[in-house]
């Protein structure tokens, strides 16, 4: 039965989010965006109670780590009826701390992007032997951002151990997490399908930290480059199958994006709805009142504004809820999810940038945190595959295109 | 999605069939003394001919009523998210489109040319049962329980094959859901059987009036108190079959109240109508309707002219014509798609071009943004949840995303979409009307 409200059995989980963005990630909001590259001790204190949460199920994931694979959740959505589990749960919560703050969110302990691709492509083995760790991802490198096929890192086996050598940039979370997920060519001959991810842990000493980005936003969370320099990890430590399988290794290694880009576009929705929110307050002292009977035409331009801005938000947050609902009923949703990433990212940045120029000064000084969600925003569009990444996949997949035939 | 292996005409005939079936078997005919031929006769009461005001119509009377005004009841939500749409909307949805496809989009180019839809596709869409979905069982209704969304998801069906003929057929379905939803007993009584008969009467809401913005809230077609009863005057404009009309329902201020909701009968005196033909949803015929003076009955008023009944009224109106955007949406999608594969331009398909493909996943992602605030607007109508909000937000994106399409529908074939040769062409004129239109159509 059709029904797009949140069910009521996540209300709790969302009311423990809220609070999270309350009471942590608002007061260090600007003192975080100030003070890039300085570690937010606030935030292990969070970790160690979102992890007891997490334990005792009722925060199931306020991060990346609780994304699982849409297809190992069980039975046909026929025989079992609808499910509401951790991909829905993990989407509302990620979108209600990101009210809170984005850049926080990112820098939370154990609850990076690489710990979604552990869970997506990792045996059993892995899963256990990494679990409770913060996992970065490492995938891009100065000659190949979106092109993610292009990558030079190299992967060679000596013995029990593969041999790393590249360099990789735009590590979220590099510096602070405990493993990176480093995604690196067995044989840069046989194109993406010898591309597989490695685990790499951050204290190797084949992993160098070249330096840590100076950013436009999200400058809580710390954006590290390294050089991997003869870098020896066990190869157990490669996820997922070793053997280079022409035309679906490389799919499997970005199914990892299927159960990422609906948490990005969460964000996204955190921001924006920060934004709508904080807005709304200012216009309503400003005299501007918003009828939603009323044709937004017939009312001040700023209040057709705010209905436009919020009716954009409303179709990406419905988008990413069917992305996510999908993954949780085992229906494929690659491009869904990747529709709403494309709608969310650059829904977010239009939003923030929009209530940035209804509040006039306000919106634009430091005073406030409209500028910085503005800032903040911008990412969202970006990483995870850039806004025209999303679009390519989506065209790719309506068209029935290859990308030999797309580029 | 999977199929029943029925072809169309038995799928067609299946609801059809379902509906005429209920309406036989049900005891409200015997009730209404419908099966009296002299009463039958009202059914077919003939359309006069040429028109210097509107159609006379035939004369509603009111049968046996029931004591108090019948309610579709409504099923009460699972409480979890779900996109999954129940047996009974799939198999409802499925006929209505393969219907739209079918018989609509063929007909379509010589419907929008001629101004007017064919008599027997009109006849045929009275036989799906259209106006019965909104009328509860026991006057003879085809669903049993009141559903927004399952009226939604037939109004975007039927708009996939034309939103003209879309709104040709669905415009008397409005009049019957008015009536269902917050006609009191006497006014189900004289009108109800009527739409759930064999000839269905041409009945249209008409809110919109003419004049910059508009706003449903603020009427300039008035209506005070006489004679115990109401005298309306006013223009309502781009009302649907307007010259064949046989019952409207008006919105007007009421003196002294608000906005609200009058019947009236085309058979009253004073009602005057002029073609008006606008730059799509020609098929629909829509004319402009002139009220001068018009008495009427004391019982002509809905719902004591409550404010919540009327802000219901004109919300579900804005979720129909999302509904509608996203039929229409979707055939731009599925037009748009087979022709850049096949289309070449400097040696390969134009699907090939980035300029190109990303329009494509463009329009794909704004529809379905569309789509899912439109079923959210109207499943929060089912739930009994406040949904006004929902409803300006689904409208929004109907009216900018929706044109949109329309426009990158005809961008996307170039030259050729700017021609009849191509439905496209047709689809960005009507595409416009989701953001203009108020009333007409509910859900």
């Amino acid at each position: 039965m059709i029904n797009l409200e949140v069910p009521k059995k996540f209300g709790f989980l969302i009311g423990q989010a809220r609070q999270v963005a309350v009471e942590v990630m608002r007061p260090n909001s600007r003192r975080y965006d100030r003070a890039e590259h300085s570690y937010p001790r606030e935030l292990d204190m969070l970790a160690a109670v979102i992890n007891g949460m997490n334990e005792s199920g009722a925060l199931a994931g306020a991060g990346a780590s609780g994304a699982t694979r849409g297809s190992d959740n069980g039975d046909s959505p026929e025989r079992a009826g609808t499910r509401n589990g951790s991909n829905l749960a993990n989407v509302l919560s990620i979108a209600e701390v990101c009210w809170g703050d984005v850049g926080l969110l990112l820098s939370m302990p154990g609850q990076g992007l690489g710990n979604s691709a552990i869970a997506a492509v990792a045996n059993d083995e892995q899963l256990q032997r990494f679990a409770g760790k913060w996992a970065a991802m490492a995938i891009t490198e100065p000659e190949a951002g979106s092109d993610s096929a292009a990558i030079r890192t190299t992967a060679r086996l000596e013995g029990d151990e593969y041999v790393l050598n590249g360099e990789k940039i735009f590590v979220t979370a590099g510096d602070r997490a405990e493993l990176i997920v480093v995604w690196a060519s067995l044989d840069r001959d046989q194109g993406r399908a010898a591309i597989k991810s490695f685990v790499v842990e951050r204290d190797n000493p084949g992993l160098k930290l070249d330096r840590l980005e100076h950013k436009l936003g999200i400058r809580a969370s710390d954006t590290a480059n390294f050089v991997l320099a003869d870098c020896r990890v066990p190869r157990e430590n490669l996820l997922g199958s070793p053997e280079i399988e022409l035309g679906r290794g490389f799919a499997r290694v970005m199914q990892t994006f299927d159960n990422t880009r609906p948490l990005v576009a969460a964000m996204a929705l955190g921001v924006a709805r920060a934004c709508l929110e904080e807005t709304r307050e200012r216009l309503t002292e400003a005299g501007v009142e918003i009828d939603y009977d009323t044709p937004p035409l017939s009312q001040s331009a700023a209040a057709a504004e705010f209905l436009a801005m919020e009716a954009d938000y409303e179709a990406a947050r419905l988008l990413t809820l069917k992305a996510a609902w999908m993954a949780d009923n085992g229906k494929p949703n690659s491009l869904q999810a990747s529709m709403a990433k494309a709608k969310a990212g650059r829904t977010g940045t239009d939003i923030a940038l929009r209530c940035v120029a209804l509040c006039g000064s306000v919106g634009y000084g430091e005073g406030e945190l409209l500028e910085k969600w503005a800032r903040d925003a911008k990412i969202l569009d970006i990483f995870e595959g850039t806004q025209q990444i999303q679009l390519l996949v989506v065209a790719r997949l309506l068209l029935g295109k290859s990308s030999s035939e797309l580029k | 999605m999977s199929r029943p292996p029925q072809n169309l005409t038995e799928r067609s005939m299946a609801i059809g069939l379902r509906a005429l079936n209920r309406f036989a078997g049900s005891a409200v005919v015997d009730r209404f003394g419908l099966r009296d031929p002299a009463e039958r006769f009202l059914f077919s009461a003939s359309k006069t001919t040429v028109r210097t005001a509107v159609s006379a119509g035939r004369t509603f009377a009111a049968a046996q009523k029931l004591a108090r005004p019948a309610r579709q009841p409504t099923t009460p939500p699972s409480g979890l998210f779900d996109l999954t749409p129940t047996d009974e909307q799939r198999m409802l949805s499925e006929s209505v489109r393969d219907f739209a496809l079918e018989q609509l989009r063929p007909a379509a180019l010589d419907a929008d040319a001629a101004c007017m839809t064919p008599p027997e596709l009109l006849t045929q869409s009275d036989d799906l049962g259209l106006t019965m979905v909104g009328v509860p069982e026991e006057l003879g209704g085809a669903v049993s329980e009141r559903s927004a969304v399952t009226a939604s998801l037939m109004s975007e069906a039927l708009a996939q094959g034309d939103m003209g003929l879309a709104v040709a057929c669905l415009a008397p379905a409005a009049v019957s859901t008015a009536l269902g939803l917050w006609g009191d007993e006497e006014q189900q009584a004289t009108y109800l059987p009527e739409f759930v008969g064999e000839h269905i009467p041409a009945a249209a809401l008409a809110v919109l009036e003419p004049r910059a913005l508009f706003d449903p809230f603020k009427l300039e077609t008035r209506a005070r108190r006489a004679n115990g009863g109401y005298v309306l005057s006013g223009v309502k404009s781009l009302v649907p079959r307007a010259a064949d009309g046989e019952l409207f329902i008006v919105a007007a201020a009421l003196e002294g109240s608000g906005p609200a909701l009058f019947i009236v009968e085309s058979s009253a005196g004073g009602i005057s109508v002029e073609p008006e033909p606008a730059m799509g949803l020609r098929a629909a015929a829509t004319g402009r309707l002139a009220f001068e003076e018009v008495e009427l009955p004391a019982g002509a008023l809905i719902a004591g002219a409550r404010p919540e009944v009327y802000a219901e009224c004109i919300a579900l109106g804005r979720i129909a014509w999302s509904a509608l955007a996203v039929g229409t949406g979707q055939a731009v999608l599925d037009y748009v798609i087979p022709y850049v594969k096949e289309r070449t331009a400097f040696g390969e398909p134009i699907a090939n071009r980035q300029a190109i493909a990303f329009a494509v996943s463009n329009i794909a992602i704004e529809l379905d943004g569309l789509r899912l605030a439109t079923y959210r607007a109207a499943s929060r109508a089912d739930q009994g949840k406040s949904f006004s909000r929902e409803a300006a937000l689904a409208r929004r994106l109907a009216s900018v995303h929706g044109m949109a399409i329309g426009s990158d529908g005809v961008q996307l074939l170039g030259g050729h979409g700017y021609v009849k040769e191509h439905p496209v062409e047709r689809w960005y004129r009507d595409l416009r009307a989701a953001g203009v239109m108020e009333g007409v159509l509910l859900v």
